[in-house]
């Protein structure tokens, strides 16, 4: 074996592991330890529960909505921002990250607030009977305010380093300004726009602090996961809530498994280099 | 001359500023036009309210604990993540990331199924008249939890790029384990340790889910800021609710803007790439 020059690898690998042991897997250990110790009838009361499969429909079908329209939106935004020069440009990207930086809860209050019956927009909205605040659109809306930095900021960087020449060579082909769009950039950007989707729905699926004030709550119409998670807890149901927790990860996995599938197959018009 | 090109051009530029206007700044706006609503004396009177107080108080104090905590983290875990090659680095590497993938509810259930008077320590902690679950060092753990790979996540990057010969160098020349680290590395990562530790802080300061979890939601003891937004919002005291949030308002524009201003001035001194940029 090479003898190591520099210092601290038993150290710093004793200290990560531990720590790591302490802090991480010893938690999550005791989660699934926890939803172990539920009946495999328990198991399928929980999971037949037409309130269960409700939140889990709207938990895992809100995200897969609030991803899709971070990447069209992501697409947009993340174009402009790399391509065309305007004023405010800066302050308008620094802006990008807000959901990141502001708390769950202030988003959630704030969402509320714009989207209410009586709110800044909600007002305008209900005349149009458009229904946000209080109903599963409310919900998929505050999965898109938290999502929607990723796409974003994995874009970015790709675009800036994209070569402008294939899309010339397109357009000197005789190629038009879609066919330039829709047959050169877009596969090129296609495993970059799936890994945004899959950061943006895994944030999107266990998401709490800013989908429940806008929710509304209403059991089997507009009640996410994690919110069934925290009223289980409450009725110290704590293998149930365990149980519902594990699945949620499963499904999250599952979910990102296959997000990573389509990546790998969307790399075949990649660029050889 | 006005081509169809500039047309589309201007078009999307409008439409991407008309997102950006009502996705992101009117959520911002909403927070101080709602905290204002009644004038600025209400907004004042809010502060000088004993639970306002205690629960910035608190949340001063747990971000105090969490963030020197997961920085000592970060940078032990991003020497070893970018200095050595071992078996299972990439696993490593993988549960270092965990806690970004795990729902903040589920990371503060782990906690109180721990900790919890029915958890695996409870009975131990009961008998010795310990509390962690519905009190402090409950809200300090699952900040932690939360909040771990965001130090790290910004110097693996950076340390793996920078590569590590003057590290070598320093030790060939003489220097002692700790010189080195305190010459040579720590010189060359303090912008993006500063950038990681304004992140962790903001998440720690505004972390909802996990806390709200263990928190028991106990006025005066264990409702941080986030916490006592949620609890005058469910209260109606929507001036309270909006003063005290536009709080963390203000936090997450100053860490954006101070993100912006570094990202600016030291951009080949912090890692292109990792999950925030």
């Amino acid at each position: 074996m090479k003898r190591r020059v520099l210092p601290g690898f038993g150290l710093s690998l004793g200290y990560v592991m531990a720590w790591l042991g302490l802090i991480v897997m010893l938690p999550l250990a005791a989660l699934v330890f926890k939803s172990s110790t539920l009946a495999p009838s328990g198991w399928w009361a929980l999971l037949s529960a037409p309130r269960t499969l409700a939140a889990l429909r709207l938990s895992f079908g809100g995200a897969v909505l609030a991803a899709a329209v971070n990447v069209l939106a992501g697409l947009l935004v993340a174009w402009v921002l790399v391509r065309h020069r305007f004023p405010g440009r800066r302050v308008f990207d620094a802006l990008v990250d807000l959901p990141f930086a502001l708390p769950t809860a202030v988003a959630g209050i704030a969402l509320t607030a714009i989207y209410a019956p009586e709110g800044w927009l909600g007002r305008y909205l209900e005349p149009m009977g458009i229904k946000v605040a209080y109903t599963p659109t409310g919900v998929v809306m505050a999965m898109i305010f938290v999502g929607f930095p990723f796409v974003v900021r994995t874009l970015q960087p790709v675009l800036e380093s994209m070569e402008r020449e294939v899309e010339e060579a397109a357009a000197s082909l005789g190629a038009t300004r879609w066919q330039v769009f829709f047959r050169v950039v877009l596969p090129l950007l296609l495993p970059t726009l799936l890994t945004g989707f899959g950061l943006a729905l895994a944030r999107a699926v266990g998401e709490y602090g800013s989908v429940i004030f806008i929710a509304g709550n209403i059991p089997r119409v507009s009640e996410i996961t994690p919110l069934l998670i925290v009223e289980k807890l409450e009725e110290f149901n704590y293998a149930g809530a365990a149980a519902l927790g594990v699945t949620m990860l499963l499904l999250s996995l599952l979910l990102l498994l296959l997000v990573s599938l389509l990546q790998r197959a969307s790399r075949r018009w990649e660029l050889p280099r | 001359m006005i081509t169809r090109a500039s047309i589309v051009r201007v078009l999307m530029i409008l439409v991407t500023l008309a997102v950006l206007t009502v996705f992101l700044l009117l959520p911002l706006a909403v927070v101080f036009s709602e905290a204002l609503d009644q004038g600025l004396r209400a907004f004042i009177q809010v502060f000088h309210q004993a639970e306002a107080r205690s629960a910035i108080w608190l949340t001063l104090l747990v971000a105090a604990i969490a963030v020197p905590v997961n920085m000592v983290f970060g940078v032990a875990a991003a020497w070893l993540m970018a200095r050595f090659e071992f078996r299972g680095k990439a696993l490593l590497g993988a549960f270092i990331d965990l806690p970004f993938s795990v729902s903040p509810v589920i990371s503060g259930m782990a906690f109180v199924l721990l900790f919890g008077a029915q958890g695996w320590f409870g009975p131990w902690l009961i008998e010795r008249n310990l509390a962690v679950i519905f009190a402090v060092p409950g809200l300090v753990l699952v900040t932690v939890f939360i909040t771990l790979p965001f130090i790290a996540r910004e110097l693996i990057p950076l340390m793996q790029a920078q590569g590590s010969e003057e590290e070598e160098a320093a030790r060939v020349l003489g220097a002692g384990s700790w010189q080195m680290f305190f010459r040579v590395t720590l010189p060359n990562i303090r912008w993006a340790l500063l950038y990681g530790v304004l992140l962790c802080n903001a998440r720690a300061m505004g972390e909802f889910g996990a806390v709200s979890v263990v928190s028991g939601h106990i006025r005066n003891l264990t409702t941080t800021v986030p916490l006592e937004v949620e609890m005058r919002y469910n209260e109606y005291d929507y001036v309270g609710a909006f003063a005290i949030a536009s709080l963390l308002a203000l936090l997450a524009v100053l860490t954006l803007a101070f993100k912006a201003l570094m990202e600016w001035r030291y951009r080949h001194e912090l890692a292109s790439g990792g999950i925030h940029r």
